[in-house]
This record gives structure tokens, C-alpha cells and sequence, in this order.
């Protein structure tokens, strides 16, 4: 076992790598544009990426297509999951159903699920209903798996023991399946909103009609490049601090059940 | 379900012979905890490759405050009777009546399990899992800490009501399940194999503090083992089974009083009964192990053939 004081040491010095990694990416960048003569079309200097990144936060000027794109977002995991849970539990309390519906749903979500993009848009549109569909369509599958294995793995002497000291049906799901399935769903919950996330800003820029990645297209269909990376900046910055979130939810999650 | 009903009348008129004979030797005790009568079970249906018939025609009489162990070759049906005691197998054909209510599935306030695993909630404190037991079975919300307290004082595991079971070693696990049958005050404890995967040292200790609780609390109790040297120890009677689809072969007495000192177990008395047992047992044995490779090999051909 080592000390906490060792602990503490160790979590120090590979946090000092992982800011030492970035702090090295950022001055190869910066001297690539500065010394090294790479295009400014293709790579501008980070001191005028921030500029922009601090003219489009003062401007306000995110707001809307920060908007539609969280919309999207919460709207597609807030769909898949209430189904995908729901579908899952249906599944997992009958062995012939798991038989039959868990290889197909596996089966489906190996398969890019965006090629079906072009589909969507036309039968949804250009605008957010399609990137919903979207969403929706491929942060379903991880979030129907894990809660079909989550019901379906729950040690069965605990049923029997929940069962002989004469638990009704509701208090048998409230603590005992719930309990045991909830690590797994959850994380496939956070699986489910990181790739709601990718595919809600991925599908933006390949065809929409505002959004983030809407945005970011549109600058470089315009060659604006700094403010293109300001906004590529701004996006991982609010994907960082929701799957974030997202983690520290199921931790908690994981903790209270 | 035709075969089976063939089969059963091809086997019953010399069965039914074997109960009678079981009748006289065995008289039924007036006044039982609980009777099992012509109780017989199958897994599957005939002709799968499932199918196992576990259980026998078996009838048995389990007195008030008696600990009955029963004790057999692995895939006898021990196990499987002692389930459908307590209701949670409904057995094929055949009753069992607990006092004077027949058993259709759990008896919460009549019967208590402990499990090989502890089956405790790993989620769930030592003390919660107390608390939430109580709450399945009923008892009133004000007297739960005070039951779930006591329980774990008679186990001695009251400094550990905070723990969460992972914490704790695999006999104290096993006495916490011990603990929370009891503060459920029911009048009859149904134990499968609770020692089976404790070293011996930890189980020959667990088994001391078993009879001494009992010689307190007057509870019946039916105690699945495998272990000769645990069922004499333990039991005021033992049932030996016979190998699959496993019966009630015979009944031994222990007649020694509870509590039960170490040094009963180094007596000659001790010795003789374990002798008569692993005489009874030994032939049973070989049968099993002789019935269980085949059908296992068949079992597995058939898995590749099917794959």
C-alpha cells in the first residue's frame, strides 16, 4: 500500500506530464507559425486564435448556435435514453428476448451509423430535426446494451434471497435489480451522451443550417481560419466540461443507488 | 409429459413400497415443523437435454427445534428439497406443509434462507442489509434498528454494522447472513451449504457458534452439507441421500445435546456415527460419479455438434 503522501506524488507528476504535453503542442504551434513558415491559411497563430476566441465570447456571438446545438443534444439523449432504458428493461426480464434482441442491437451498433446521414436530411430536413434523429438513432444503442446487460447479469442468489425474505415485485426492482444494474447503465449512459455529442456536432458540419459545427464549416468555407479555431477551441472546451459533468453525475450515481 | 407419467408408473409401485417401508421406520412425528410428502422434481421437460430428475418420491417429518442435516453425493437433490421447503421450487408433484399451511412459495415469516454465498446486498452496508431484509418481510419500521442491533450482537458482529461486505472476511460474511435470518425471527432456518466455501478451521468455529445459538433459540433448522464431520457435529438427525434422482436413503440419530463441546468431536461416539455415515454415503457416491461423466460427455458432444 503506498502512503497518501505517495499517492498525492504520483497524481502530482503525471498531472505535470499531461500539462506539460499541451504546453509543448502549443509552442510547436506556435513557433510552426511564427518561425517554421507554415501558412496562415492552414494554420494561424495561436495569439490571434485567442483574440478571436475572446472577440467571440465578448460579442456574445456563439449564442445562438450554442443554443440550437445543446437543444439537439439534450433533446436526442433525453430520447434515447428514456427509450433505451426502457426497451432494455423490457428485454432483459425474458432470456429468449435478450437471446434475440441483444446480437441485433450489438450487430447494428458496430455498423457507422452515420453513413445514414444523407437519409436523415431527407426525411428530416436540413435543420435540427435531422441531427436529432441522428443523435437519438446512434446514442441508443450503447445506452439499450448496457441496460440490457446491467438487468440482465443481476446475481441471481439475490433475487432468490430478496424473494425468500419476501420482497413484493416493486421493492425487488427498487433494491435489488436497480442497485445491482446501475453501474453498467450509467456508464453506458455516459457512453451514450459522448456519442450523442460526435454525432450531433459531426452531422452539423456536414449538412445544416446553424449550430456549432454549422459555424466552424462555414469559417472555413470563408477562410476566416483564426476564428474558425476559436470556435474549434469554444467546442472542446464545452464538450470537456460536459462529459465532465456527465462523469461526476455517474460517480455520484454509482455512490447513492 | 406422457414419457414422464410412464415413467413414474413403471418406478411407483416398488417406490411405493420403499415409502411404506420409510413410514414404519421413520414413523411421522405428531405435530411436525415440516412435512414433506411423495415430493418429487425434475428440471426441464423429458427428452431435453436438460432434463434431470433431481428429487424422488421423497417424504420426511422435520420436528419442532430439531437440526436435520442432509448430506449426499454433489447433484442428489439436497439442495433442491430444501428449496422447495421453503417455496421457492414448486416441486413437480408432491407437498410439503409448513405447520399446518401448505407451502406455495416463500414463507417469509415462517422461514429463513442463508445461502452458500452470503447473498448479502454488496451495495448495502452490513447494517443496511439487516434493515432491508426486515423491510421485505414486513416489520414495522420503529423495531428494525433494534432487531437489526440484537442480531448482530449475537453474532458478534456488531462492530462491524458499518461494514460493506467486501470489507469483510468470508466467514464474517457468513455470519452476517447468519444475522440477518435471525432478525427475522423466524421460527424455522433453511441453510444451504452456509459453510461450503470457508476453510475448515473458520467452518469447525461457525459450526461451535451454530449450536450454541440453537440450544438459545429453539429454531428448526434443515442444514444442507457435504461434510460428514459438520453433519454429525451439527444435526440431531442426519438424512442420507441417495445418488440421482436422489431419496431419502436412511435416517441417522445423533443423540447428543446442544450446546456441542469441541471435544464432542474427538469422542468415539463421534467417530462411529461419521463411520455408519461414510458407509451409507460411500456406495452413493461412487454411483454419482460414475452416472455424472457420462451424461456430461453426451451433454458437451451434443453443445459442439450444436455449434
Amino acid at each position: 500500500m503506498s502512503s497518501p503522501r505517495r499517492k498525492f506524488k504520483d497524481r502530482f507528476a503525471s498531472r505535470l506530464v499531461q500539462v506539460g504535453f499541451l504546453v509543448v503542442v502549443l509552442l510547436l504551434w506556435y513557433l510552426a507559425t511564427t518561425r517554421w513558415g507554415v501558412n496562415k491559411l492552414l494554420l494561424p497563430n495561436p495569439l490571434n486564435v485567442w483574440d478571436q476566441l475572446a472577440d467571440v465570447i465578448r460579442k456574445g456571438e456563439y449564442l445562438n448556435d450554442l443554443r440550437i446545438t445543446l437543444t439537439e443534444l439534450a433533446v436526442a439523449f433525453v430520447i434515447s435514453t428514456v427509450s433505451g432504458t426502457l426497451l432494455g428493461y423490457a428485454i432483459s426480464r425474458s432470456p429468449y428476448l435478450i437471446k434475440v434482441f441483444e446480437p441485433l442491437f450489438a450487430g447494428i451498433y458496430s455498423i457507422p451509423i452515420i453513413l445514414f446521414l444523407p437519409l436523415y436530411v431527407l426525411f428530416f430536413g436540413l435543420g435540427p430535426a435531422s441531427k436529432i434523429a441522428l443523435g437519438t438513432t446512434i446514442s441508443f444503442f450503447p445506452v439499450v446494451l448496457s441496460t440490457i446487460a446491467g438487468f440482465g447479469n443481476v446475481d441471481k442468489v439475490l433475487v432468490t434471497a430478496a424473494r425468500s425474505m419476501g420482497a413484493s415485485d416493486y421493492q425487488l426492482f427498487r433494491f435489488v435489480l436497480v442497485p445491482a444494474a446501475l453501474p453498467v447503465i450509467l456508464s453506458g449512459l455516459r457512453m451514450g451522451f459522448t456519442v450523442a455529442l460526435l454525432s450531433v456536432i459531426g452531422s452539423e458540419t456536414i449538412a445544416s443550417l446553424a449550430g456549432l459545427g454549422h459555424r466552424i464549416v462555414n469559417l472555413a468555407e470563408n477562410m476566416d481560419m483564426a476564428r474558425m479555431f476559436a470556435y474549434i477551441v469554444f467546442v472542446i472546451a464545452i464538450a470537456a466540461s460536459l462529459n465532465t459533468v456527465v462523469s461526476v453525475l455517474e460517480a455520484r450515481g454509482r455512490r447513492q443507488r | 409429459m406422457d414419457g414422464a407419467a410412464a415413467a413414474f408408473s413403471v418406478i411407483l409401485p416398488d417406490r411405493a413400497l420403499r415409502i411404506e417401508n420409510l413410514g414404519m421406520t421413520q414413523a411421522a412425528i405428531p405435530d411436525a415443523a415440516i412435512r414433506v410428502r411423495n415430493v418429487s422434481h425434475q428440471f426441464g421437460e423429458v427428452g431435453e437435454a436438460r432434463h434431470v430428475r433431481a428429487l424422488l418420491n421423497t417424504s420426511l417429518d422435520i420436528a419442532r427445534g430439531e437440526l436435520l442435516c442432509l448430506i449426499g453425493p454433489s447433484g442428489c437433490g439436497k439442495s433442491t428439497l430444501l428449496n422447495v421447503m421453503g417455496g421457492l421450487f414448486t416441486p413437480t408433484t408432491g407437498a410439503v406443509t409448513v405447520g399446518t399451511t401448505p407451502v406455495h412459495g416463500p414463507m417469509p415469516h415462517d422461514i429463513a434462507f442463508i445461502f452458500q454465498e452470503s447473498a448479502l446486498f454488496p451495495w448495502n452496508t452490513i447494517f443496511e442489509n439487516m434493515i432491508l431484509g426486515m423491510t421485505f418481510q414486513g416489520v414495522p419500521k420503529s423495531e428494525r434498528e433494534d432487531r437489526a442491533r440484537r442480531a448482530l450482537e449475537a453474532v458478534g458482529l456488531d462492530e462491524f454494522a458499518a461494514h460493506y461486505p467486501s470489507q469483510l472476511s468470508g466467514g464474517m460474511r457468513q455470519r452476517a447472513a447468519l444475522a440477518r435470518a435471525l432478525s427475522l425471527e423466524t421460527q424455522i432456518l433453511l441453510m444451504d451449504e452456509p459453510f461450503g466455501a470457508l476453510d475448515e478451521q473458520t467452518r469447525m468455529v461457525l459450526g461451535e457458534d451454530l449450536s450454541v445459538l440453537l440450544s438459545r433459540s429453539k429454531k428448526t433448522i434443515v442444514f444442507v452439507t457435504h461434510s460428514l464431520g459438520e453433519a454429525v457435529f451439527l444435526a440431531d438427525r442426519v438424512a442420507v441421500f441417495s445418488a440421482r434422482p436422489g431419496t431419502i436413503k436412511e435416517v441417522i440419530t445423533v443423540d447428543e445435546p446442544h450446546p456441542r463441546k469441541p471435544e464432542f468431536m474427538t469422542s468415539a461416539k463421534f467417530h462411529r456415527l461419521r463411520d455408519q455415515l461414510y458407509g451409507l454415503l460411500h456406495e452413493e457416491i461412487r454411483k454419482s460419479m460414475s452416472q455424472s461423466a457420462k451424461p456430461k460427455r453426451a451433454y458437451e458432444d451434443q453443445a459442439k455438434g450444436d455449434s
